[in-house]
């Protein structure tokens, strides 16, 4: 994996982190100012990481979330190896 | 409805073949206290829940516990991955190697397989939201036991974030229970 992807993907996991348990408070505080204003704004973050990873390495979401075909190759690149248990390092 | 999304929660990296620690970590897959067993108790837990935030944290954290059950998966596969057979049968794993080679299964550190009868739901939201936090501090509490027995940093590392995210979630279903015990006072006096 190219550094340049890792570097995208681990932008998007930290947006996502930050979501996820923004999410879970919110279940609980669903009332909270700062925490919904926090969580629109890692919303936003999620998907501008996500595209960007998306737009240069493929689709992240799976059944009509992400876009699947590439510009170059019409293929189906939601295949694109490798996949999340074979990334390492 | 559920959509995959092709990434881990939090990245995976193994110093190298460690069939010994894949042994002892592969409960949170497959063992009482494991990632299975906390996700399919949430998901079908939820469908009695009274109240939208008691929905919201069963549906939510049964989803995160998902993203966990692949976190231990990617762990005891790239610990498991170039093992050799030698590494295998000094690590005790040759038992599990018999059945399953290096492929994942749901078990416990000795081998036991997973059952439903490690999860309950009851019905009565109290109940089934104590059960939650005691399983979200069972899990917290092998995950301790894994660090300890953990001869891999990068492997430690993980673990660590998956215990963070049981006292969170302790957490959360604690606030969830006072929510549920509020909305049965309120009940009663109107
Ligand atoms: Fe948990």
């Amino acid at each position: 994996m190219s550094d340049d992807r890792k570097e995208l993907l681990r932008r998007l996991m930290v947006a996502e982190f930050a979501a996820i348990d923004l999410n879970l408070y919110l279940d609980t505080h669903p009332r909270d100012e700062r925490a919904l204003e926090a969580y629109a704004k890692a919303n936003h973050e999620v998907m501008m990481a996500r595209h960007e990873y998306e737009e240069k390495y493929g689709p992240l979401v799976n059944f009509g979330h992400s876009h699947s075909i590439g510009k170059d190759a019409r293929t189906w690149r939601w295949l694109n190896e490798p996949w999340p248990w074979e990334v390492t390092s | 409805m559920w959509l995959y999304e092709k990434k881990l929660e939090y990245p995976v990296r193994v110093c190298g073949p460690n069939p010994r620690l894949a042994k002892n970590i592969i409960t949170q897959y497959g063992g009482p206290d494991g990632e299975l067993a906390a996700s399919l108790r949430y998901l079908t837990q939820r469908y009695t829940m009274p109240i939208p935030q008691a929905k919201g944290v069963l549906t939510d954290i049964g989803t995160e516990e998902l993203a966990h059950m692949e976190i231990v998966a990617a762990l005891v596969y790239n610990l498991l991955k170039d093992a050799s057979i030698e590494e295998i049968k000094a690590a005790g794993l040759d038992g599990y190697y018999a059945d399953h080679d290096k492929a994942l299964y749901f078990v416990n550190a000795e081998g036991v397989p997973w059952t439903a009868s490690y999860i309950q739901s009851k019905g009565d939201p109290v109940t089934d939201l104590h059960e939650d936090m005691a399983a979200e501090e069972k899990a917290r509490s092998t995950y301790e036991w894994l660090i300890n027995l953990s001869d891999d940093p990068d492997a430690t590392d993980v673990l660590k974030f998956l215990r963070e995210r049981e006292v969170v979630h302790f957490q959360r279903f604690g606030e969830t229970l006072m929510l549920v015990q509020e909305w049965k006072e309120g009940r009663k006096y109107f």
